[in-house]
């Protein structure tokens, strides 16, 4: 198995309801956030392209985050998941040091927090809360690994890329083009 | 092309707009870990050399410096801890691929092998110091029978301690300024000539900072020809650690880089050391105190740019 999420760039508006929605499904202590939007502009009018992205964890296949981690409380689960356990965290900060992506960060409780992909909702057989709240339906979520998943089928017929893949850590957020 | 970012949704304190998680803290960590090896590395060398008596000074009283040096050190690593009540857990595992987790086992031995080495040599250094137990004063005894076996393991310890704080920071693939190897031998000499400086700087006896002025030009020279090696390596890289060598080389680290630490931190104390070494009369703790600023500062900037180097946003 190997959770992974595709997000349709072309589709996606900027709304953030997938930040508001999991800032309420996990609880994330507020001015802080385990998604957000990217509104990356290029080129010079007229010829102006916008292109949005919704972010969050990419859960790295070669996640440095766990590597650098002395305790071990930075893992992976199944499916890929990378997770802190809270009460084995120091909150040394070397995991947020290795992040290509920026997105762990420091809860006021001392440990690092991050994505989880919801998995205490995929435990229920219940999608991620970013993904079902999603207005445009630009998020796709779903086992890479199985053919007939959402993920698997959108990045079928798409064309698509990952963020900064020169870090070479794998990432598993795939964004439509 | 233009090419403009917005990020909305996100205002993660510490981290945005860049990456400031570390302050002043794991710098002042690094360079007292730095300092520590480089003591106890000469220490330990000269122990062996059979120069005691010569180079007393690195040998018995110099080391009186490393235990509050690495305490000091740990305490200062213990207050960059967010989770402070959990440090433990760092003694509960060992990971193998997280420097992090071989430098606090490194740190675990290091300390009491520094203070069983100071205990060595209490009586020679106070001589009207006591005990005051039997069992320690036997324990002492015992820590003198096996001066030979420490010093050893002292020099082989202070290499890794050494390695460890710059490797420490290169292990961290997001932060292209810290993603050389380099660093790993880099942060060693420039802790062994902070070491040496400290060193020197106590010392009373012409022969001893003869000898060790001498290694410590060898060791400056040695740090120049890697900092010069660092950024050959990095304009030869990839975009984002070409960026991380841009700030050094016209941005925002270039004052501080090339005139604090280059030019008044290598440079002029390796200066007078050599006139020093010709004969010259130069007040001993000038070139001292400039290295071991100079170690500081790199440390201090060392930690601060490689946290704006970043490969997105």
């Amino acid at each position: 198995m190997r959770y992974a999420m595709a997000i349709d760039t072309k589709k996606c508006v900027g709304c953030g309801d997938c930040v508001v929605a999991c800032q309420t499904e996990n609880n994330v202590p507020h001015g802080y956030c385990r998604d957000w939007i990217v509104e990356n502009v290029a080129g010079s009018y007229p010829n102006v392209e916008i292109e949005l992205r919704s972010e969050r964890c990419n859960h790295c296949d070669n996640s440095p985050c766990v590597r650098c981690c002395p305790t071990g409380a930075s893992h992976i689960i199944e499916g890929g998941i990378v997770k802190v356990t809270h009460n084995e965290c120091i909150g040394c900060g070397a995991c947020i040091q290795s992040c290509p992506y920026d997105a762990r960060y420091s809860h006021p409780e001392g440990y690092v927090d991050k994505c989880t992909f919801c998995d205490h909702r995929l435990a229920k057989g219940q999608s991620t809360a970013c993904v079902e709240v999603c207005p445009t339906s630009c998020l796709y979520f779903g086992d890479l690994e199985d053919p007939n998943s959402d993920v698997s089928k959108a990045l079928k017929n798409r064309a698509w890329k990952v963020l900064a893949p020169e870090a070479g850590t794998k990432p598993q957020l795939y964004f439509l083009t | 092309m233009k090419e403009e970012l917005f990020v909305s949704g996100r205002n993660i304190p510490n981290i945005d707009p860049y990456l400031n998680i570390w302050h002043w803290e794991i710098p002042v960590y690094l360079f007292l870990g730095g300092l520590a090896a480089g003591i106890m590395f000469f220490a330990g060398y000269f122990y062996i050399m059979r120069k005691e008596k010569d180079m007393a000074t690195t040998v018995k009283f110099a080391p009186f410096l490393v235990p509050f040096a690495l305490v000091l050190g740990l305490l200062a690593l213990f207050l960059d801890l967010k989770h402070q009540l959990y440090f433990w857990r760092l003694y509960t595992t060992i990971r193998l691929e997280s420097p992090m987790s071989w430098g606090a086992w490194t740190l675990m031995f290091v300390t009491p092998l520094s203070m069983l080495w100071v205990a060595s040599y209490m009586k020679e250094v106070f001589p009207k110091w006591d005990w005051k137990f039997k069992i320690l004063e036997q324990f002492a005894d015992l820590t003198i029978k096996y001066r030979k076996a420490m010093a050893w393991a002292l020099m082989f310890l202070a290499v890794v301690l050494g390695v460890y704080t710059g490797i420490l920071l290169s292990a961290f693939n997001a932060r292209p300024l810290w993603n050389t190897s380099i660093l790993g031998p880099l942060f060693l000499v420039s802790g062994m000539s902070t070491g040496l400086a400290a060193i020197i700087w106590m010392s009373k006896s012409k022969y001893e900072r003869k000898v060790l002025s001498r290694i410590d030009l060898i060791f400056i020279g040695v740090e120049l020809f890697l900092i010069i090696h660092m950024f050959m390596g990095f304009m030869a890289a990839s975009e984002v650690q070409i960026e991380a060598a841009q700030l050094f080389l016209g941005g925002e680290f270039t004052v501080v880089f090339w005139v604090f630490i280059i030019i008044l931190g290598l440079l002029f104390p390796a200066t007078l050391e050599v006139l020093e070494l010709r004969g010259f009369h130069i007040p001993i703790w000038i070139p001292s105190l400039l290295i071991l600023i100079g170690g500081l500062l790199l440390r201090f900037v060392m930690v601060e740019a490689g946290q704006i180097t970043r490969y997105l946003y």
